[in-house]
């Protein structure tokens, strides 16, 4: 029986009844890494020997009664830049590539009270800036479906570690698209919760006004559970909201009538795929037979998305990536003679191009005489950009759109052209300028068979609304139970 | 031409929150470096603040005293720069909305009054020290500091004296340790000033080119630099140069100050909106709370002590100089309901004793109730003041008990007429050349027999018994 196959309910039920041990589990998703992961690149590191004792106390934990979390047992990876404690956090990047933090992350310790078993650490775009995990300085990673392809980013590892059954379900952080992108390019399922909903204390900042920790999975039904595991108001995230804890209990009867879908016309139009637009429109035709009412919208405003995000999230990150100076921790050029050059060779070394890229960005537009056109402007375009959406689901439930304008690209296709890949956010990144969460599953495949991903957007704390039109879709449909075959059989990698 | 000075000061004020502005740390001096440190004071990857609710209750206790009008809708800013002493490179401050804004505070230079314009106070955490290892000419780090509220009190550019200067940052420094805001040591760092000084001719209004001295921790220094820096100032414009824009150094060993840093080579601050914190909004309530529990200052309280205890203005204003100095008297005071004779003993006995020992007051840890208790036994007739101030002394020096000290000292005040009687006779009987003094109208005789008879009994003796006695005797005789 092949158990890697399975979604982290199933495996978490037959570990329940006694079918299969959280330790068997663990040691098949540990042999899938070794004979696929060469190929694939998901994982920065793996534990092996913490992964296994942890299997072995968590199941003697379930066998006494003592956890009662349906994940229990359940082998699963994280993205390198939430904390492990004593572990390595590299973020991707050659500035933290011996950084082991004495803390762990708050969804870390959520995870780890819930019997999560860790077996590794994921690889990601370095600082998480980028959209195809070719930024990473441990190499890029490969699609599991296309191993000459990308991941998607930033969380390119953790996509492809489900997708290629490396592990049962991932946690991946989204900042302006970094979770659902790389879930549209490698076929698996996540939520980009709202902001405030899970704690950001542990995650190593990008733009903190932005970042939110979110799980990648098989299926939309693992990815609620998971973020009932890892959501919840934490005292050390002020940013983080007190409320009633997510409810997706009548989430699963498949019941989406009269739920009101909103298409906005305008993230149709041109740049669009006809490979992306074709299973995108189609999947509005399945949800509509399933009884949604579904009514074409406009909503301009997000035109101006692009350029406000990446003005904030680079102003965000010129300040939050300051701290990596060589002086307390990370990498540092030794041979230097004063204080500048130790600034100026560690961070030149330190840091990758397109890190380089969005500090001198966000530098540039945080500077005296520039801060009023272009920080201050883009702060009030995101106010626009929030009201729109308001108006938005005043009349809808959720909105339609595709995740990213194309299916998943050859490697260094993109990566001399950053503009170009900045507008691979399009869709994504106004999400996450409002706050709001939004969910990405597998709805068709490309002409070159490259998979293709659905987002559907909610109002701040609906992920219930998703989860419930995600999960009727995915019983309609099995674009999520298709597998990478590539990979699965070791991969064609160089 | 004659000129006259111009300066503004900003003050930087460390509050003393038992922990850090972000994280709980203890804010306490001191300590082994890098021991009172945690992923979030240090700066590591993706650690977050969380404010110390504390810091914005001192901050609108100290806009309160000082007239401010205190901001409803609060943010936190990030100022951007480089410095191995600030982990996160970025310091969180407040520049956009300040929490207190447009004050005044009154000061009164020798008679003279006028008012000091406050134009903001924000909030900000302190960074942390570098130290510099001479023997393996190194350069190390010590965070300890790192993340302990600050208040920056930033006050219009008013003062036209360095006489005008010293009187605010006394007042300053008064009011803050009052309100429990600060401990102000000014050698510990926890008050310090950045002096902005320019000059103008007399009659101008037009500010002349300013210069910057920053981290200036003694009143002396800061007199001293403020009256050279102005005077440098106006020989380089008599000699027809110009004042440069920029951040001076003041040396005090060498009574001069020299040129660090050049407006040319400002650093651009790169402040924004920190969006780890959330917005702070102040509510009326919040306030008002803060009024009621707000600590009497040292204007009210001298007014006070004037009219409720009848002290003097001159040791009203001694008394309530220092925080610790009127709680004792107050506390002393509320026991033995004699306010002058407590006072007497704090201006008299106390304060000696404090600069023969070089004690501080915030240091002073004598019990008032000892005080009120060494007042009701000199009252009571149970010692002499010169017991008194011995006792005085044993309960400043070791805390003792004025009752076991008394006992085990035998300073017991001796009222025993017969005894007393005895030694009276025993002092005329040896000194016959007194008693001839005394008949030929020499009235300093009589004095002498009193010591005569004090000494033999030690100096315990009650006077008036004495003098009583002695009286009957040398009626008799004579």
């Amino acid at each position: 029986m092949d158990i890697t196959n399975k979604t982290a309910l199933e495996i978490g039920q037959m570990i329940k009844n006694k079918e299969v041990s959280s330790p068997e589990v663990t040691k098949a998703m540990l042999e899938n890494i070794k004979s696929r992961d060469k190929s694939v690149n998901a994982f920065i590191s793996v534990f092996e020997d913490e992964a296994m004792a942890q299997a072995e106390k968590v199941q003697s934990d379930i066998d006494k009664g003592n956890i009662a979390s349906p994940l229990a047992g359940v082998p699963m990876a994280i993205k390198d830049n939430i904390c492990t404690k004593d572990r390595l956090t590299s973020c991707g990047s050659k500035m933290l590539y011996n950084f082991k933090p004495p803390y762990n992350a708050t969804v870390t310790d959520k995870l780890e009270s819930g019997g999560a078993i860790v077996l590794g650490k994921l690889n990601m775009d370095e600082f998480a800036m980028g959209g195809s995990t070719e930024t990473s300085y441990f190499g890029a990673a490969h699609n599991p479906w296309d191993t000459d392809r990308v991941t998607g980013g930033s969380s390119g590892g953790s996509a492809a570690s489900v997708s290629a059954e490396e592990a049962i379900y991932a946690l991946g952080s989204d900042t302006g698209g970094s979770i659902r992108q790389p879930c549209s390019f490698c076929g698996v399922s996540g939520i980009k919760p709202t902001y405030g909903g899970v704690s950001r204390y542990g995650l190593v900042a990008f733009a903190s006004s932005l970042d939110q920790i979110g799980p990648i999975g098989r299926d939309i039904k693992d990815c609620a559970e998971v973020l009932s595991l890892i959501s919840g108001h934490d005292p050390k995230d002020s940013t983080s909201v007190k409320r009633a804890p997510y409810d997706f209990s009548d989430c699963f009867d498949g019941n989406i009538k009269g739920m009101k879908i909103g298409i906005p016309t305008n993230y149709f139009g041109k740049g669009l795929d006809e490979d992306v637009k074709k299973p995108v429109l189609e999947s509005a035709e399945t949800l509509k037979k399933l009884g949604a009412e579904i009514e074409e919208f406009e909503m301009s405003i997000v035109d101006y998305a692009i350029p406000t995000y990446y003005v904030l999230a680079c102003a965000e990150a010129s300040s939050n990536l300051s701290r990596y100076d060589g002086i307390k921790y990370g990498y540092r050029n030794r041979d230097c003679e004063d204080l500048m050059e130790v600034y100026l060779t560690s961070r030149s070394e330190g840091f990758g191009m397109e890190v380089k890229r969005r500090i001198m960005l966000g530098s540039f537009v945080l500077s005296s005489g520039y801060y009023d056109a272009y920080y201050n402007k883009s702060l009030k375009v995101r106010g626009l950009i929030k009201k729109s959406f308001d108006e938005a689901f005043s009349s809808y439930d959720m909105i339609l759109s595709p995740v990213a304008p194309t299916v998943a690209y050859k490697i260094g296709e993109n990566s001399s052209d950053p503009l170009k890949m900045y507008l691979g956010d399009i869709y994504t990144v106004s999400v996450n300028l409002a706050g709001i969460p939004a969910v990405s599953v597998p709805c068709g495949f490309g002409k070159n068979g490259m998979p293709v991903g659905l987002q559907l957007i909610g109002n701040a704390f609906e992920e219930n609304k998703l989860v419930k039109a995600a999960y009727a879709f995915q019983r309609e449909t099995d674009f999520h139970l298709k597998k990478p075959e590539i990979a699965l059989k070791g991969g064609n990698a160089q | 031409m004659n000129y006259q000075m111009v300066v503004g000061l900003e003050v930087h004020v460390e509050l003393s929150t038992k922990s850090k502005i972000f994280c709980s740390c203890t804010t306490e001096f001191g300590g082994e470096p890098n021991t009172h440190v945690c992923p979030v004071c240090s700066g590591m990857p993706g650690v977050l603040p969380v404010l110390n609710k504390k810091v914005v209750d001192f901050a609108i206790r100290a806009g309160l005293a000082t007239n401010c009008e205190i901001t409803r809708y609060n943010k936190f800013d990030r100022k951007n720069y480089f410095y191995p002493d600030l982990p996160k490179a970025y310091q969180v401050s407040q520049l956009y909305l300040p929490i207190c804004r447009n004050g005044k505070v009154e000061i009164d230079v020798n008679g003279d009054k006028k008012f000091i314009g406050i134009h903001e106070i924000h909030m900000e955490e302190d960074a942390g020290k570098l130290v510099h290892d001479p023997w393996d000419d190194c350069t190390l780090v010590d965070y300890n500091r790192c993340g302990v509220p600050l208040l920056e009190i930033v006050s219009e550019p008013d003062f036209r004296s360095a006489d005008e200067v010293i009187a605010y940052l006394t007042k300053l420094r008064e009011t803050m340790m009052y309100l429990g805001v600060s401990d102000c040591k000014m050698q510990e760092g926890s008050m310090r000033a950045d002096v902005n000084i320019s000059v103008m001719p007399v009659g101008s209004n037009k500010f002349g080119t300013r210069t910057e001295m920053k981290n200036m921790n003694s009143f002396k220094a800061i007199y001293r630099a403020i009256n050279y820096e102005s005077q440098r100032q106006i020989e380089l414009l008599e000699a027809g140069g110009v004042v440069t824009q920029e951040t001076r150094r003041w040396d005090d060993n060498k009574d001069a100050s020299f040129a660090m840093r050049s407006k040319e080579n400002a650093q651009d601050y790169r402040y924004f909106p920190e969006p780890d914190l959330l917005p702070i909004e102040i509510s009326e309530d919040w306030i008002n709370d803060t009024l009621k529990n707000m600590p009497e200052l040292p204007e009210a309280k001298r007014a006070r002590y004037i009219s409720e205890f009848g002290l003097s203005e001159y040791d009203a204003s001694v008394i309530t100089a220092e925080r610790q100095i009127a709680y004792i008297f107050e506390e002393a005071t509320a026991i033995c309901n004699k306010p002058k004779e407590v006072c007497n003993y704090v201006m008299g006995e106390l304060m000696r004793l404090m600069s023969e020992t070089s004690t501080l007051a915030e240091e002073l840890e004598i019990d008032p109730k000892k005080i009120a208790e060494i007042i009701e036994l000199v009252s009571d007739g149970k010692i002499n003041r010169t017991a008194a101030k011995e006792v005085f002394e044993a309960v400043f020096r070791d805390n003792a008990e004025p009752e076991k000290y008394i006992e085990e000292h035998d300073l017991a005040m001796v009222d025993n007429s017969d005894e007393v009687e005895r030694i009276v006779a025993d002092v005329i009987a040896s000194n016959p050349k007194s008693i001839e003094d005394i008949r030929s109208g020499k009235a300093k005789a009589r004095g002498f027999l009193v010591g005569q008879t004090m000494k033999a009994l030690k100096g315990k003796a009650n006077p008036q018994t004495v003098n009583k006695i002695l009286d009957e005797k040398l009626k008799e005789i004579l």
